[in-house]
């Protein structure tokens, strides 16, 4: 029953305490975020990890008991059950600040285009696939979102429902 | 009698309440504190050339007078939220403190339970309850855009929820801000006193109560409930608190409001209530040039 779509299941510590064999782990998660963007694992000491359905992560606070069954618990976090893991643009505003590498800072209407939804020809000398997007907020470099590079184009991957043409 | 004209009785400068509640509300917005500072979103703000003006009794809360937000940088990344001055009263009062378990009975879209998420400086958990899956949807879409981790979502009946999901554990706090008859968001909803019914209000006020009940018992004993409304009818508040007074082990306690208000009535119609709903504060539109809305808050006994 653990799979069960409308159940968050807790991920399992590591290796030795996985039940399910496509579920992805605590530590594969830290993993995944320290080797991909250099965000430290103890970035995360506070939250415990949860799967809802086949793959989509969610990040909460608390510690109810696993599995439960509710609507939400805390934000989505990552997409895993695929070949390349995708963080949820959600999950890059909170914790992206902590990232060193494959994160792609862009101009004022670059940044616009990109929360417009809109694909880029940009340069970009680091690793393709899913990148950390900033733009200047406030005077400092702020985490707007997720960006696939791959053949010398940033695609926006700015959900539909969150996409927005900016007023300035 | 229909609103505005039932409440000449209990409403101080009556034709200033009823002018006030005739003229549009400029926009709001809360500072989310989970995502940034104060000082954060007024140099956003500044950068997206939207004016702000800040209000008395809340450092948070800015009101927008030319715009609305949603098409600027601090609003993408959820800097800020939406929310009218008065809607930012309850979670305020209920104050919960970081680590502590926080219920929200009626929870949808999600103002007031991502206020508490970051009243807690999202470190805790506030379960958030609601009894309709579109406003979940758009409850959802909140949380997540305002970065709250601490908030776990039910769908359910208030009036029964269930402690199960999370260990059977009592809450420290609960907000109850209920479905009423939104009398107080006149500025906001010009239909909202033709829309009006006694059935309406009779119906309702039979919900409120029994949430408000469930509320005290699932809040462990010297734990605090905070019960709000955004109208005026004496039915959906005084009243509520009567009954649960009776039935429940708890008592209205005072609280401080820098918003002007009058305190609760106990006298209405052909009914008297607790002399302690006193304690319950009213607010009017014309007062502070706001909604209305009705506050009360309660003590769970030892």
């Amino acid at each position: 029953m653990s799979n069960d779509s409308t159940k968050f299941t807790r991920l399992p510590e590591s290796d030795a305490d996985r039940e399910a064999p496509e579920r992805a782990t605590r530590e594969e998660v830290l993993e995944f975020w320290d080797d991909r963007f250099g965000v430290p694992p103890e970035t995360f000491a506070d939250y415990t990890f949860w799967e809802r359905g086949k793959g989509k992560l969610w990040l909460y606070r608390g510690e109810p008991p696993s599995p439960v069954d509710v609507e939400a618990l805390g934000m989505t976090f990552l997409r895993t059950r695929q070949e390349h893991w995708k963080p949820t643009l959600e999950a890059v505003q909170r914790f992206g600040e902590h990232a060193t590498e494959c994160v792609i800072h862009l101009s004022e209407g670059e940044a616009e285009a990109f929360v417009a939804g809109y694909d880029q020809e940009l340069d970009w000398d680091g690793d393709w696939g899913y990148l950390v997007v900033t733009h200047e907020l406030a005077g400092r470099r702020e985490p707007v979102g997720v960006g696939l590079y791959v053949y010398g184009e940033l695609r926006s991957q700015v959900p539909k429902g969150r996409r927005r043409e900016l007023d300035n | 009698m229909q609103p505005p004209e039932r409440y000449r009785a209990i409403v101080d400068d009556f034709e200033a309440f009823r002018a006030a509640c005739e003229r549009p509300l400029p926009s709001a917005i809360r500072v989310n504190t989970i995502k940034a500072t104060v000082a954060d979103v007024r140099a956003a703000l500044d950068e997206a050339g939207v004016a702000y003006e800040p209000v008395d009794w809340h450092d948070a809360l800015f009101v927008l007078p030319e715009t609305s937000p949603g098409a600027n940088w601090p609003y993408f990344h959820g800097w800020i939220h939406g929310q009218e001055e008065v809607s930012a009263v309850p979670a305020t009062v209920l104050a919960p403190e970081p680590g502590e378990r926080v219920w929200d009975a009626c929870a949808a879209p999600g103002s007031k339970a991502t206020q508490l998420a970051a009243l807690i400086e999202d470190r805790g958990e506030v379960v958030a309850t609601d009894n309709n899956l579109g406003r979940i949807s758009a409850l959802r879409t909140n949380t997540e855009r305002l970065g709250a981790t601490s908030i776990a979502v039910t769908h359910e009946d208030a009036r029964n929820h269930s402690l199960k999901p999370f260990g059977g554990a009592e809450y420290d706090r609960a907000l109850v801000d209920v479905p009423c008859s939104c009398e107080g968001t006149i500025r906001k909803n010009p239909d909202a006193f033709e829309e009006w019914s006694m059935s309406h209000v009779r119906g309702i006020s039979g919900v409120q109560r029994d949430i408000l009940e469930r509320a005290v018992q699932a809040t462990k004993a010297g734990g605090t409930v905070v019960y709000s409304t955004c109208t005026f009818a004496p039915e959906e508040n005084e009243a509520v608190l009567d009954y649960v007074l009776e039935r429940e082990d708890c008592a209205l306690v005072d609280f401080d409001l820098a918003l002007d208000h009058r305190e609760g009535v106990t006298e209405w119609q052909d009914d008297e209530y607790d002399p302690s709903v006193r304690l319950a504060k009213r607010i009017y539109p014309h007062f502070n040039d706001t909604g209305g809305f009705f506050c009360a808050k309660l003590e769970v006994a030892q």
